[in-house]
């Protein structure tokens, strides 16, 4: 490959003079220790390099070397399990390799290439197979088999096969000819762009949710498998924990979770807690089904802006193996802010904010690479994107929360004074939405129940008249209203506690079961219809608050066991009982 | 080959430009020799072929565009560093200034930095004892834990920076291995003299690293003095194994500098006017605390910053805020009303408490209490708020126990002045405030606690 000088350095932007044969998004290496960069501008007078590295150091006539090819991952058997940076390198091998602080330049390969994988050939000599097809598995990890693909642009005849047996990720087990009679060697492993969404053959509607466990967002805000949603909230009200949660719950095959700009200490949290935690349904730990990617925010932040690419390819390789992914990014403000300050050194036109004018187009294309498919090979798998939205100054009218709110269609809006008054998750039900009800509450209906989509229409009622009945009770207080208003809120009140608030640290309420969810919201809408009843003979509200049945309820998420259903009809027994005594 | 580069070509704020530069790197420091014989620090901060942008760091002022030469040093920004640092006064760019002479460095490190890898990371779990209630019970400081205190001018956030230092008790810290590095960015003489003053008082000074850039000092050198303050506080905890704790006060004039350099360089600026990176920028400070694998000790951070116009949307406080690891607010009214320390809890939080407390580090209801008198707390703010709207005396009888509560918590609980209160003692504390509402209004807590700790 040809080789050019650099002439100009401006942070981790460096320039090359004159006319270069380098092509757009091209991966170059930049100076003595080979960082990694990438070509964003061309013209016949400059040439320019985004830098993934520090460029202290870097001096004018370093040499710059193309690639030929643009930013590409690795994929291949050993991806669960580990932990990269923003492009693919795989930090406990540098961590082998430097020690505890990165150095630049490392030229560590992302997939171990020693280890031997026992693959079993699944194609014989003479089979025709288009991209996409499966020829090979492996099991990667205990619980997730691993799914050799054609790469997507090549099809033809099976022309050799390797027995089955033990191979490294660049041993041949198997060789394709293509029309034109050449001939390829399959690998256990495959380069793909990580700009470029995989290829897939059709697109599926996003008709079952991602059972997630939270009741607030399974019940009221659910979100479907392909689905997207943005989670915005300030500092401290809680996003990295709610990612955190629905990557430990969420019923997706795949986490790839994404530390987008975030802090080293919370990475090294997901790090132990994931390894840590047995995943209750393989009794396995997560981390044999998660990838990690973390970019924290002292890191270069070129690697940052391409971490959320690399995330999304890695979904998209296990989507098409036909499982259903999820990935948690964390934070996209940053990936914003990191397009933001690498515009700024371009010295392009900013628009508001200072952010990029493109800043809606590529939140767009992000966005859109979540969905629910049917692969090349025939099956469905979907990726699902959770996106957590830092706004400036807690502002949800900042471009990245508008033009976020665009592109997903579920909103989980995180809220200080709940977070304030330690309501976790703090996920206002007044601002978010879900748009995804027409398309999963069939499956809701089918799987858990006709009631199940009516409770939650009454509860969401419910919410919405205590919300404007405290309106008034904020001008004069609560002692004024007529007792059926009261109730409102007394009702109200339960749902907020006993409901919607969740404790990730109990060991029942962390996750709860759908059928369990129906429940509760059943429970609470009885003791609201007999207290109904109660009030309508204008007996007074205390009388039946003293009852205490409201407190049990409060309560009653710790009470029942997720593993006794058959507990909440004693529930409705006794307040049959207490309610009749009072009538 | 040492060449004197002579003269330059623009001079703009702190920035020069010289030509025909050959064999330079990038961040490279140069010395700028003036006709007087005085010598200035610069950091290349951009290259265009030949051309240079060079940052002074001591101002700009005398400089013409003919009586400089200017010669490159060979290496970028680097700090000098020996076990013996301990107990020295340096300028804001790491330079001993008082009087003892030269630092003889066992080694120098690069004031940047790198990268701690995610995985070599130690999670923070063991607590510091900083002996206040409301920071020990409801944002509790953790070892290796970056947490900053949000403050406004005239509040008495110095006042608490330093009553944590005489109280920290940090585990595993012992005389021999416990030490400060504090960096003065931008404040005024006296208060630097206070704080040099409260540790003699309090008996660490001989364990202090001070960093001055006083308010007079040059304001682009104010960009160095953190570097240099957390270079040598990993230098200490990573190589020598000592528990280090920075503080480093004001990081809203360590911004305000960064702005400055940022326009006078033609940036395009972001929010009100503060460069785009500065998100990235603090990052690369705020992330170089914590602990690592194969080493005992530990960085832990206490920044202070003052939140311009008590605005904690401000894009400093802001920023800090997604950086760090929680927050401790302090609030204008609480001091007014002569409550001492000012703590502001609802605002405030702490993220690597959850893992630090509880049984076999504090006490087992002690996540419980916290989110409990956190709740009861937010309560007492809507019952304020009501009863100004329509008075005290029309308030339901339970908002007025929430207020009564809020009257007795924000007195005896968060107003403790500079007494030193053990955990237990804050913990009890804290029950016997909230044993003063009603039972069943406690709906963090079950039952089982409830029966040990609530006094009727």
């Amino acid at each position: 490959m040809k080789k050019y000088d650099i002439y100009g350095i401006n942070g981790p932007v460096i320039t090359i003079k004159g006319p270069t044969e380098l092509k757009m998004m091209e991966m170059v290496h930049v100076g003595e220790d080979n960082l990694v960069g990438e070509i964003i501008a061309v013209s016949d007078e400059k040439t320019t390099v985004q830098v993934y590295e520090e460029t202290t150091g870097l001096k004018p006539g370093d040499k710059v070397e193309g690639t030929g090819s643009p930013m590409n991952v690795l994929l291949g058997p050993g991806i669960l399990d580990n932990i990269y940076d923003g492009i693919e390198r795989p930090l406990k091998a540098i961590e082998a390799e430097s020690g505890a602080f990165i150095s630049r330049g490392s030229q560590v390969s992302a997939l171990d290439d020693k280890k031997k994988w026992s693959v079993t050939l699944k194609v014989k000599k003479g089979d025709k197979l288009k991209g996409g097809e499966i020829y090979a598995t492996l099991p990667e990890t205990q619980i997730i088999e691993h799914r050799l693909m054609v790469p997507p642009a090549l099809s033809g005849e099976i022309t050799d096969v390797k027995p089955d047996g033990e191979y490294t990720i660049f041993d041949t087990v198997a060789v394709l000819t293509d029309e034109y009679g050449v001939e390829h060697n399959l690998t256990l492993c495959q380069m793909w762009p990580i700009r470029t969404s995989r290829p897939i053959e059709d697109r599926l509607s996003t008709s079952v949710p991602l059972i997630t466990g939270q009741r607030v967002i399974d019940t009221m805000f659910p979100i479907a498998k392909g689905g997207a949603a943005a989670i915005p909230g300030g500092f401290g009200t809680g996003k990295t924990m709610t990612q955190h949660q629905l990557a430990k719950w969420c019923d997706a095959d795949i986490i790839v979770y994404v530390g987008c700009g975030e802090r080293g200490n919370e990475m090294s949290q997901v790090l132990e807690e994931f390894s840590e935690l047995i995943d209750p349904k393989s009794g396995r730990p997560m981390t044999d089904r998660t990838v990690l990617i973390a970019n924290t925010s002292n890191m270069p932040v070129a690697a940052r802006e391409a971490s959320i690419y690399t995330g999304i390819t890695l979904a998209e390789y296990y989507r098409d193996m036909g499982y259903d992914v999820a990935i948690m990014a964390d934070s996209t403000s940053r990936w914003a802010e990191a397009l933001r300050e690498i515009s700024g050194r371009l010295e392009e036109m900013p628009a508001e904010e200072g952010f990029p004018a493109y800043l809606p187009s590529r939140l767009a294309e992000f966005y859109e690479r979540a969905g629910r498919v049917k692969t090349l090979s025939h099956d469905s798998g979907s990726v699902t994107i959770i996106g957590a939205v830092s706004p400036q100054g807690s502002d949800f009218s900042e471009p990245v929360t508008q033009n976020t709110k665009r592109f997903t269609r579920c909103f989980w809006a995180l809220d200080k004074s709940l977070a304030y008054a330690r309501h976790y998750p703090a996920i206002n039900w007044m601002n978010s939405y879900s748009e995804y009800f027409n398309d999963i509450d069939p499956w809701f209906e089918e799987n858990i129940g006709e009631d199940f989509v009516e409770y939650r229409n009454r509860i969401s009622a419910l919410l919405q008249e205590e919300s404007s009945l405290m309106e008034i009770v904020k001008l004069i207080g609560s002692d004024v209203l007529p007792d059926d208003q009261k109730l409102v809120i007394e009702t109200a009140k339960v749902i907020r506690v006993g409901f919607l608030q969740q404790n990730a640290f109990h060991a029942d309420d962390t996750f709860v079961p759908l059928e369990k969810q129906k429940n509760m919201m059943k429970v609470i809408l009885h003791l609201y219809d007999r207290s109904k009843e109660i009030v309508a003979k204008e007996i007074p509200i205390s009388k039946l608050l003293a009852l205490g049945l409201f407190d049990k309820l409060n309560k009653m998420k710790y009470d029942i066991p997720n593993s006794k259903p058959e507990m909440f009809d004693e529930y409705i027994k006794e307040i049959d009982e207490q309610t009749d005594r009072i009538l | 080959m040492l060449i004197d580069y002579v003269g330059v070509k623009e001079i703009n704020g702190s920035l020069i430009v010289i030509d025909g530069v050959k064999g330079v790197s990038n961040e490279e420091i140069v010395d700028i020799r003036l006709d007087n014989g005085k010598v200035r620090q610069g950091r290349v901060v951009q290259i265009e072929g030949e051309r240079i942008v060079v940052q002074v760091f001591e101002g700009t002022r005398d400089i013409s565009l003919v009586n400089t030469r200017t010669r490159l040093t060979g290496h970028p920004m680097e700090q000098a560093l020996s076990p013996e640092i301990v107990g020295r006064v340096l300028d804001g760019a790491g330079r001993p200034i008082d009087g003892l002479g030269d630092i003889f460095p066992e080694k120098k490190m690069n004031i940047n930095g790198t990268p701690i890898n995610p995985v070599s990371r130690i999670y923070p779990r063991n607590y510091i004892n900083t002996g206040i209630s409301t920071i020990d019970t409801l944002m509790t400081l953790i070892r290796g834990q970056k947490l900053p205190i949000f403050s406004g001018s005239g509040m008495k956030h110095n006042d608490l920076a330093v009553q944590i230092v005489r109280q920290a008790k940090i585990s595993g810290a012992t005389e021999d291995n416990f030490c400060v590095v504090f960096a003065a960015m931008g404040v005024q003489k006296d208060v630097a003299e206070y704080f040099r003053k409260s540790f003699e008082n309090s008996g660490v000074l001989s364990h202090v690293v001070m960093l001055l850039n006083l308010s007079s000092d040059p304001i682009i050198e104010r960009t160095l003095t953190p570097r240099c303050a957390l270079t040598i506080a990993e230098y200490l905890a990573f190589e020598h194994d000592m528990h280090v704790l920075v503080i480093m006060t004001d990081m809203t004039s360590y911004a305000e500098a960064l702005r400055e350099f940022s326009s006078s360089k033609g940036e395009i600026p972001g929010r009100k006017g503060y460069p785009g990176y500065l998100y990235s920028d603090l990052a690369s400070l705020y992330e170089r605390a914590g602990m690592i694998k194969g080493s005992e000790g530990s960085v832990t951070q206490i920044p202070i910053l003052t939140m311009p116009n008590d605005d904690i949307t401000h894009p400093i406080p802001d920023l800090t805020g997604y950086i760090t690891e929680g927050q401790i607010t302090l609030d204008r009214n609480l001091q007014g009303q002569g409550i001492y320390p000012p703590v502001s809890v609802l605002p405030s939080l702490s993220r690597l408490m959850k893992d630090g407390i509880g049984e076999g580090f504090t006490r087992s209801d002690h996540q419980a209490l916290a989110n409990q008198l956190f709740a009861s707390y937010a309560r007492v703010i809507d019952a304020r708020s009501l009863a100004s709207v329509i008075g005290e005396e029309e308030l339901s009888p339970i908002d007025k126990k929430y207020i009564e509560f809020g009257r007795l918590f924000e007195s005896r609980f968060v107003n403790q002045g500079f007494e030193n209160r053990d955990i237990t003692e804050s913990l009890d504390l804290g029950w016997e405030l909230l044993s003063t509402l009603p039972r069943a209004e406690l709906d963090r807590v079950d039952d089982e606690l409830l029966d040990k700790y609530y006094k009727d």
